[in-house]
């Protein structure tokens, strides 16, 4: 029974929670900039109001334009069922589903890209060069994270191996790789969920151009998916960092999940304080800035070796 | 049953294939049809056979008697030699369907009947060489697979790019023969047989046991196309006939693969080294391969780039499995070479899916330059869904059945993290090349199928029948194992016993195969309730051009093309890929017309295989006087070749006698 409710809140919370963080991180960089900014919960009306909407499709495009919201958000949601959001194992847990889920978020990537070719513009194009490059390089410090936790934990698994990192004691070897592994995640967080330094969520003005730019033809229920879908990644992947870092035990049910929830606000507020204090990188050193992700992760497990 | 007979009956039919297609006319296609039949029907009794023994039959042997111990036949099936069986015949059987409508009879008259003699040939050396249990044997069926295989791509001869590729396929070949050979004298020297049996611990060793291993690694491997070996490997694949290249991507280049598991069990010494170097090797070759894939314009290259990749990938499951029997963890085993021949079945599956739709949209359109292409999607509906397929497939994203063989190699390394766990840093050059995979083939499926038509595309038509039941029936293959991976288990372990000659331990604990198997279902599901809803729900308003800021005129010439999706990735990696650029020189303020021109050469054919070529043939200049073209010469050379051999052998027994 307890267990139920657990998987049911957790489903819950995927599905409701993620708008909520965008507006918090809009609500940081207002305050930053001394705005009073848009209400918290804007992103839920602007996703109910796309939804009403009716879409314009370029005569260019083909199924694969259609498909690639539907498959972002499936696919997303399907990896998010693989990451514990409270203290309790996640829906999903099996064994090597860590893999399943960075192969699930590739999956929606790769339709997303081929969306933006669809549409035969310049400009999605150059996003979608964009995006596929810097996966290439976020992928392996993904990877190497995982590696550590799985060094960590003993197990290929998500659930177990993100429930023992709170087992490691402060101040051991265990936990200073602990936390090359958090910077490399927060570096990887960033860049999935296209965020200064790597790109700029406001703006597709074609300096900036990533992924809102890959979006540029959707509208109405169309790019709502696309905005909801890169929401989701963006709660999944806090959650995942925040289990890494935070003490997190499966014994305190009710304690936990509020610290887990203090956690994702916070996660929100420091992406949002990023957002304010930093400028966007030069693109050409995106690619520096994510292979150095990929240095601290890779120190992290040598520590541990 | 006799399933050996089975097995050879289908050998003999796709022998007889080609010459039954030269009874007809030069221009008709009625002879070619019943050519494609007889294929079909020894594939369907090779397959029937290979499937029977794969699936728990015993092992069959059969010895013909000949008066010189050297040359007697000694053929044998085994579970190992059956699973390689099973592509051979299942896409010869496929591809000669295909060539029906690709290459046919009445539109090649030149070449027509002399590709299906040198198609049947390639795919009876390649059934053949599994099945060889003596040195000459597997020796003969060798060559019978690598001569065809440089006739085959000198189909077209007229061409003079595929003269050169045949060329340095056949340097590169013959060099990886000459390794062979040397390798099976040493056999023949230990054994005192030509029949391959394992050796004995004490009777050899190690040294020379690393040398088999090595001389193994590089013979094999150049037929592999292991980086940096694998140079001949582009020119050749994109130079054939597609349904051709489609056999020798997906199928020849695992006959390397074979060849160094075959040897591997005749040696009785295994050091975890061999399976480092193996691992390590692995991983250089799938990186470079798909880094370098990315650089093409031309589809086929690119194609034929991926297959170094997955040759990688193929090669880090073995040395895993090497890893762990000289370690003694039978997980690293059976993950390590379940995953290792899972990826050999699975890339000639989605290998061949992509290029036979290569083939298809060269079939339509008549080029195979990228940069011309585009927009396909909309007049080549079927040939689109089908490289999409292969696409995922082979970036091993889910549910596909690249993820299921990848998904073994990532869990058996990271099962090495209990005792070495410095290998499993492999892990993350395998996601990065898993990465880049999903870059390239998002340039290619997006530069060729979407967006608006090039240069060529308008008047791209559908192929045919012939042309994509093939195509669907591998796009089959390709989701059955990515639904239902517990399918393939059964074989896998009946392969993997042979190989490593121990019972391996239950792989269906280890592996989750009922998980992917509902995930599969259910993301398919999911998609399928979404996309059937998203009809019902989306209201469109109006279709209208794509949206370019308020440009209302967008043309083709505006879209991005495959180069410049490709350039930021090429120069973030830029010290790895040689490609020269041509660029417009602007001398005045009106500048006139300019072109920009990118090349991606291969590293390893233009600075070191050229070089070294050019200087061994100025070192050998002075040799050419021996050539005189007189048959009495050559004759009095070979009498000169043997005396002096003969001299030799009493020394050489010797320093045999002493390295023992």
């Amino acid at each position: 029974m307890k267990t139920l409710i657990a998987i049911s809140l957790q489903v819950v919370l995927l599905a409701l929670l993620p708008p909520l963080l965008l507006g918090i991180i809009n609500k940081t960089k207002a305050w930053f900039a001394g705005r009073r900014g848009p209400p918290l919960l804007q992103v839920y009306y602007d996703l109910l109001r796309l939804m009403k909407k009716n879409v314009v499709i370029s005569s260019t495009t083909t199924w694969v334009f259609l498909a690639a919201p539907l498959v972002s958000v499936i696919s997303v949601l399907l990896a998010g069922l693989m990451v514990p959001l409270g203290p309790m194992a996640a829906p999903i847990h099996f064994t090597g589903d860590l893999i399943m889920f960075a192969y699930l978020l590739a999956l929606g990537r790769f339709f997303t890209t081929l969306a933006a070719l669809d549409t035969g513009s310049s400009f999605e194009g150059m996003g979608a060069a964009r995006e596929v490059t810097f996966a290439c390089f976020s992928e392996p410090a993904l990877f190497l994270v995982l590696l550590v936790l799985v060094k960590l934990s003993g197990t290929p698994s998500l659930s177990a191996m993100l429930l023992s990192a709170s087992h490691v004691r402060i101040g051991s070897t265990a936990s200073a790789a602990l936390v090359l592994a958090a910077v490399s995640l927060f570096v990887v967080l960033l860049a999935e969920t296209s965020r200064i330094p790597v790109d700029d969520p406001n703006t597709h003005l074609e300096l900036t151009m990533i992924h809102e730019v890959m979006v540029l033809d959707n509208s109405g229920p169309l790019l709502g998916a696309q905005i909801y879908a890169s929401s989701m990644k963006l709660l999944i992947l806090a959650a995942f960092l925040l289990h890494v870092v935070l003490p997190l035990n499966p014994a305190l049910v009710g304690r936990d999940w509020g610290i887990m929830l203090a956690g994702l606000v916070a996660v929100a507020v420091i992406i949002g304080a990023v957002e304010s204090l930093m400028a966007r990188l030069q693109l050409r050193f995106v690619p520096t800035l994510l292979v150095a992700a990929c240095l601290f992760s890779g120190f992290g497990f040598l520590l541990i070796l | 049953m006799n399933w050996l007979a089975l097995v050879i009956l289908g050998v003999i039919a796709f022998v007889l294939s080609g010459p039954v297609g030269m009874l007809g006319r030069r221009s008709g296609n009625g002879w070619h049809w019943v050519s494609a039949a007889v294929a079909v029907a020894g594939g369907m009794c090779g397959l029937v056979a290979a499937f029977a023994v794969l699936l728990g039959s015993p092992s069959e042997s059969l010895t013909i008697p000949a008066a010189a111990p050297a040359m007697t036949v000694n053929l044998r099936i085994g579970p190992l030699s059956a699973f390689f069986l099973i592509p051979i015949f299942a896409i010869g059987s496929l591809s000669s369907i295909y060539g029906l409508g690709y290459w046919p009879q009445s539109r090649h008259p030149r070449n027509g009947r002399k590709l299906r003699l040198w198609y049947g040939l390639l795919i009876a050396g390649m059934a053949l060489l599994t099945l060889c249990q003596n040195s000459i044997d597997f020796l003969v069926a060798w060559e019978m697979m690598a001569l065809s295989t440089f006739f085959l791509i000198l189909t077209e001869d007229q061409k003079s790019s595929a003269r050169q590729a045949a060329w340095v396929y056949l340097v590169a070949t013959h060099l990886g023969t000459l390794l062979l050979v040397a390798l099976f004298a040493i056999f023949r020297v230990i054994n005192g047989s030509f029949l391959l049996r394992p050796l004995v611990p004490d009777q050899v060793g190690l040294a020379l046991q690393t040398v088999i291993f090595l001389l193994a690694t590089v013979g094999f491997g150049l037929k592999a196309g292991i980086v940096p070996l694998h140079f001949w490997l582009p020119e050749a694949h994109a130079n054939a006939p597609s349904h051709v290249s489609a056999t020798l991507s997906g199928v020849t280049l695992k006959m390397g693969i074979f060849g160094i598991l075959r040897v591997l069990t005749l040696l009785p010494a295994r050091p975890p080294a061999w399976g480092i170097f193996l691992l390590g090797l692995g991983a250089v070759s799938a990186f470079l391969g798909v880094l370098w894939a990315i650089a093409q314009h031309d589809l086929k290259k690119l194609l034929a780039y991926h297959s170094v990749e997955n040759i990688g990938i193929i090669l880090m499951g073995l040395g895993l499995a090497l890893v762990g029997q000289a370690e003694h963890h039978p997980i690293w085993i059976i993950l390590g070479m379940a995953g290792c021949l899972l990826h050999v079945w699975n890339h000639g599956l989605f290998k061949s899916l992509l290029f036979l739709s290569a083939g298809s949209v060269i079939h339509g359109t008549g080029t195979r330059d990228i940069d011309q292409l585009g927009g396909l999607a909309k007049s080549m509906k079927i040939t689109a869904a089908a490289f999409l397929l292969g696409a995922l497939a082979i970036c091993g994203l889910p549910p596909l059945n690249g993820f299921v063989s990848e998904f073994l190699i990532y869990l058996g390394l990271f099962h090495t993290m209990a005792r070495l766990p410095i290998l499993s840093l492999t892990a993350a050059i395998l996601a990065m090349v898993g990465a880049l995979a999903a870059a390239c083939f998002t340039k290619a499926y997006g530069s060729v199928f979407l967006g608006t038509s090039r240069r060529v595309s308008h008047r791209a038509h559908e192929s045919g029948p012939t042309l994509w039941i093939p195509m669907g029936l591998l796009a089959a293959g390709c989701v059955l194992i990515g639904i239902a991976p517990s399918l393939v288990l059964t074989p896998l372990i009946h392969a993997t016993a042979t190989w490593s000659g121990q019972p391996s331990p239950e792989l269906a604990s280890l592996v989750p195969v009922k998980t992917i198997t509902i995930l599969g279902v259910g993301l398919l599901a999911a998609f399928g309730a979404g996309w059937v809803g998203q009809r019902y729900f989306l209201r469109r308003d109006r279709t209208g051009i794509t949206w370019g800021c308020g440009y209302i005129a967008p043309s083709s010439r505006m879209q991005y093309t495959a180069s410049s999706l490709a350039q930021m990735l090429l120069r973030a990696l830029g010290p790895l890929v040689r490609q020269r650029r041509c660029e417009p020189q602007i001398s005045a303020v009106f500048a006139g017309t300019g072109q920009f021109e990118t090349h991606a050469d291969d590293p390893v054919l233009k600075d070191a295989v050229e070089p070294v070529w050019r200087r061994l043939r100025f070192m050998l200049a002075g040799g050419q006087g021996f050539q005189r073209g007189s048959i009495q010469n050559y004759i009095f050379y070979m009498l000169l070749t043997v005396l002096v051999l003969l001299a030799f052998t009493l020394p050489l027994a010797m320093l045999w006698n002493w390295l023992l």
